[in-house]
């Protein structure tokens, strides 16, 4: 008898990974911050919990996605070592772990908070685990532009938590991160070498070149400079946020004419897609920073 | 299977067993304060 016929039972640390912790980082933060910025008070139990399903279920819909592209991911430098493809996990234990996780966080969400959260819970798990994953990121080269969507829910669920209402002010959080993403994706996808060509997914360098991503970077922080600014205009928060959006987003469309407008040579360093990307991340985390500090200082705007 | 593969299996499923007992014990408290904050809060 082979040892190949026994294999080793998944290790804990196996499913962690499977939940995509460092993604989760970001979720945490930005849906923390929704829940801090909206109007009205929580109990912190119940602002824990909130926080703590959306993590569940962003670690839920992760795992459902590598048990679905655990082929594709073999086929990749930079996710051939995850549980699945590594053949450290059988890959309907990845799927019946994604789906307990996804189903108890909306449930938990529901009884702890309100079912309104837990819907848009659902959505967003939904959203990502079949709509992007399994349907419109093998097919479409705006597949970053929808996969956004997924990541834009965190802080628009972390309002409804308190507020129990969909607004105009949430909508716009989750606007914000929309539009962020793919210029945030694609200076990525500029200077690092994916292999995403080899596994039949249409990224936009691969798709429709270098020059025609630039562009789209460049249109996408353009259209981030107005949005970040709307819930300002709308009265939504005061003047601490105004003037963080207006400084943050001009230096993002700053660092994004070099990006939009040149083209790469041989050997190059890709300097400025490399500062666009670093300070892509560093905006957002300073963006959401500043609505929490308008809401807790100056505790004003409205809840429209 | 070899003693060594034995004692990786054994390893794993302990490791996986304790991290689920922390995970339910962890869900009992949860459940607990929720409970109480609900109580309090009507």
């Amino acid at each position: 008898m082979t040892s190949a016929a026994t294999p080793v039972p998944a290790e804990w640390r196996d499913f962690f990974a499977l939940t995509k912790p460092r993604v989760m980082s970001l979720v945490v933060f930005t849906g923390l911050c929704g829940l801090l910025a909206a109007p009205g008070s929580i109990h912190p139990v119940l602002g824990f919990t909130a926080v703590l399903c959306i993590a569940l279920g962003a670690g839920g819909a992760g795992a459902l996605n590598q048990w679905w592209e655990a082929d594709i991911d073999a086929g990749m430098k930079r996710t051939a070592k995850r549980p699945l493809p590594g053949g450290r996990m059988e890959r309907t234990n990845a799927r019946d772990f994604g789906i307990a996780l996804s189903v108890s966080s909306v449930l938990v969400m529901g009884l702890a908070v309100n079912w309104l959260s837990a819907a848009i819970l659902a959505l967003s798990i939904v959203y990502y685990a079949v709509v992007y994953t399994i349907w419109l990121k093998p097919r479409t080269p705006q597949n970053i532009v929808i996969g956004g969507g997924a990541g834009a829910f965190p802080p628009l669920i972390g309002w409804v938590a308190v507020t129990g209402d969909i607004t105009l002010m949430p909508v716009l959080l989750f606007a914000i991160i929309f539009v962020w993403t793919p210029p945030h994706f694609w200076a990525l996808a500029l200077f690092v070498q994916t292999d995403y060509a080899k596994v039949g997914i249409p990224m936009l360098p691969v798709v429709k070149g270098e020059a025609a991503t630039r562009r789209q970077i460049l249109a996408y922080s353009l259209v981030l400079f107005l949005v970040s600014l709307a819930p300002w205009w709308i009265g939504g928060t005061g003047m601490i946020y105004g003037i963080a959006a207006v400084v943050l987003s001009a230096l993002f469309v700053v660092l994004s004419l070099p990006v939009g407008v040149r083209r790469s040579g041989e050997d190059d360093r890709m300097k400025p897609e490399k500062r666009l990307f670093g300070y892509s991340v560093l905006y957002l985390f300073a963006l959401f920073a500043a609505l929490v500090a308008d809401r807790l200082i100056l505790g004003q705007g409205l809840s429209s | 299977m070899t003693p060594e593969e034995q004692d990786a299996h054994k390893r794993a499923r302990r490791g996986r067993n304790i991290a689920l007992a922390l995970v339910l014990v962890g869900f009992v408290v949860l459940f607990y304060a929720i409970t109480i904050a609900k109580i309090g809060g009507s």
